[in-house]
């Protein structure tokens, strides 16, 4: 399989994080700052440029024990700085299924 | 029920010592991802948006009792409480985690279940009628033939890395509630003028995104020579196959791209020279696959029993007597669907109460068996006449007794993008509130029987291509729209569905749906014109206009 950084030219049209799930249980994870994974989003670390975005997709690749498929995702970022998904996938990935589900199901 | 022999019970524990092993390997870094991804892929664990999700094998349709309430065990123990029915026998657990998924393999294999060939380009689980061995005027149970298959394709090494994934059904009834026609290989059972028992092979069907119906390449293939046959398919499909591109790669596009007639003279000639030696049954080994299944020891039972005399007064259950109660092939016994549709929730879903119960019931009621049919239903294939009003009532004391199979509101539906990586739009919310908008169980009788079929991605997980009305999710400029076609059927007469127009945005599909219903029910020329007919007699402009003149 040819490597994340290998399948397009990075581009980013905003501010932007790396998501993946983790090895052990599929979780939504965010890459951080502090060269790790977190599943909460603001902890997430927020890239604006090109070439910043391959590095955080290129550290997070490496990290292959911990975590899935990493890929660039976008990010809204507001005037106090709180990160929400850009997407309506990221948003399902992180608030859970947008639908009720049977009533005995334990919720997200 | 078909009972496993030692040679099944041996290769399912060995499988699960090796994908437990292989897990372990991963887990610790041994294994890369890249690694890894066809050994889980092989496992039927796939990775979505959420979670790793487990496709389990239900093969034909059919389980015991036991199966399913190890089916709830593991929806409880390892996942989040429910699992969904797919539209090819499968059920699917959304919520697994990789680490625990070799016990759920272990529990399952108990009862032998298993999820090998549920993914990959290898040959899938075999589906079939989910009425097969009780439906009136069947020629035979199709089963027996989908187990011989199943035990054929199961691990055929030449069959595990195909061009691309491969699909078998077979259907032994005129009316095919098995979707034959679009699946990689459709066999239609039936008796040539001597009375013997064969098939009617048809090849190339699938929907995705470039769609096809099967073609028939022979129209009576003799029962002993059923693999051997269906060998010089596989074998002509390994040869030429586009490997090269995942598009091209499905057997439909090399039927389509020889011509059926040059694809079957391939295979005649394939057929024709092979040693077939090894691959003709004899009818000692159909004997004893046949043998193999169980079938219940029926009583002499009245047609009409006092019981159902007596509960003909509720209307409730009258309507979901005449909705969900079909006949079986011996009197006094009826086939029960169980729709796992209900007003406002996910199609096909089931909670482990749900299957627990379930199972509770067809011990009581169905001599322990449950079947599973594309539809995204289950249903109890044996249940005594008198019996039914109790049934009902326990049925809909756990919400699986709507009364709306093959109405307007038993919706098939893929996960879309609530659940799949693969998605570009929901499909859930939009079938939920499609049942909300029908929910009124005197319309949806009036409308009568229309079947929506939605999916999420040009994949057609959920057969929008031969749904009555199909809606397509597909993103343009970030947001959710939707191509809506009408006229398909999955059944006999199958037909791919015409676009009506422009897609329209996700808060205006359901709006979308019933203006055509409501053209529908203006132009029909009586009760007894189903919609699919009508679309037929009248072609997509009525509705077309319908829909798009205030748009
Ligand atoms: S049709 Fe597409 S969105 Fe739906 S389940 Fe299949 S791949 Fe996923």
């Amino acid at each position: 399989m040819t490597s994340p950084l290998e399948q397009k030219k990075i581009k980013i049209a905003g501010p932007s994080i790396v998501t993946a799930n983790r090895t052990w249980d599929g979780a939504v994870v965010y890459r951080t700052a502090g060269h790790g994974w977190s599943t909460d989003l603001t902890e997430a670390a927020v890239v604006r440029t090109a070439d910043a975005a391959r590095d955080l997709l290129s550290e997070a690749a490496a990290d292959d024990v911990n975590a899935v498929g990493p890929y660039i995702a976008p990010v809204a970022v507001d005037q106090t700085g709180t990160i929400a998904p850009g997407n309506l996938r990221e948003r399902i990935r992180l608030d859970g299924v947008t639908i009720p589900l049977l009533p005995v199901a334990v919720a997200a | 029920m078909y009972a496993y022999d030692d040679i099944d019970r041996t290769l399912l524990s060995e499988r699960v010592s090796e994908f437990r092993d292989q897990v372990k390997r991963r887990l610790s870094g041994e294994l890369t991802e890249d690694e890894f991804k066809m050994l889980r892929l092989q496992n039927g664990v796939y990775l979505q948006l959420h979670a790793y999700m487990f496709r389990v094998a239900i093969p034909y349709g059919t389980l015991s009792s036991k199966q399913l309430r190890r089916l709830a065990h593991v929806a409880r123990t390892y996942d989040r409480g429910y699992g969904h029915f797919t539209t090819r026998q499968n059920i699917q657990f959304n919520w697994i985690k990789l680490a625990e998924l070799p016990d759920a393999l272990a529990d399952l294999a108990e009862v032998g279940i298993h999820s090998m060939q549920t993914s990959g380009n290898n040959t899938r689980n075999v589906t079939s009628d989910q009425w097969a061995g009780v439906a009136p005027g069947e020629v035979e149970d199709p089963r027996i033939w989908s187990e011989i298959l199943r035990q054929y394709t199961t691990l055929h090494p030449e069959f595990s890395f195909l061009p691309r994934k491969f699909k078998f059904a077979i259907t032994a009834s005129k009316h095919d509630r098995a979707a034959i026609k679009i699946h990689d290989v459709g066999l239609r059972l039936h008796r040539n003028d001597k009375g013997e028992t064969g098939f009617e092979v048809m090849v190339g069907g699938g929907l995705g995104r470039t769609p096809f119906l099967a073609k028939t390449i022979r129209h009576f293939v003799h029962g002993h020579d059923l693999l051997s046959y269906v060998e010089a398919i596989l074998r002509v499909y390994n040869r030429y196959g586009r490997r090269d591109n995942i598009y091209k790669a499905r057997i439909k596009i090399l039927v389509h791209e020889l011509g059926a007639d040059k694809f079957a003279q391939e295979v005649e000639e394939e057929w024709r020279q092979m040693d077939k030696r090894v691959l003709t049954l004899t009818d000692a080994d159909i004997e004893n696959v046949r043998s193999r299944f169980s079938y219940p020891v029926y009583e002499n039972l009245p047609h009409m029993p006092d019981e159902l005399k007596a509960a003909a007064h509720d209307t409730r259950f009258e309507a979901w007597r005449k909705n969900s109660v079909a006949p079986h092939k011996v009197p006094g016994y009826a086939i029960v669907t169980l729709s796992l549709k209900p007003v406002g929730m996910p199609p096909g879903d089931a909670t482990a109460e749900q299957m627990d119960a379930i199972a509770d019931l067809a011990d009581r009621y169905s001599f322990g068996e449950i079947r599973v049919g594309h539809e995204q239903n289950l249903a109890l294939p044996h249940v005594a006449k008198r019996d039914l009003p109790a049934l009902w009532r326990a049925l809909d004391k756990i919400g699986v007794a709507t009364p709306n199979v093959n109405l307007v509101s038993d919706i098939i539906a893929c996960p879309g993008l609530d659940y799949c990586s693969l998605a570009n739009a929901r499909s859930i919310p939009i079938a939920q509130e499609l049942t909300r908008r029908f929910a009124n169980h005197e319309t949806a009788s009036l409308i009568g029987r229309l079947h929506i079929n939605i999916s999420g991605c040009i994949n057609a997980c959920g057969h929008h291509h031969v749904g009555h009305i199909g809606i397509l999710g597909v993103e343009k400029n970030g947001q959710e729209v939707y191509q809506i076609t009408i006229g398909g059927r999955a059944d006999e007469n199958a037909e791919l569905g015409n676009l009506i127009g422009p897609a329209v945005p996700y808060g205006e599909v359901a709006d979308v749906v019933e203006d055509i219903v409501e053209a529908y029910l203006a132009l029909r020329e009586g009760p007894d014109e189903l919609f699919i007919d009508a679309v037929k007699r009248l072609g997509v402009e009525p509705f077309r206009e319908r829909v798009y003149a205030t748009r």
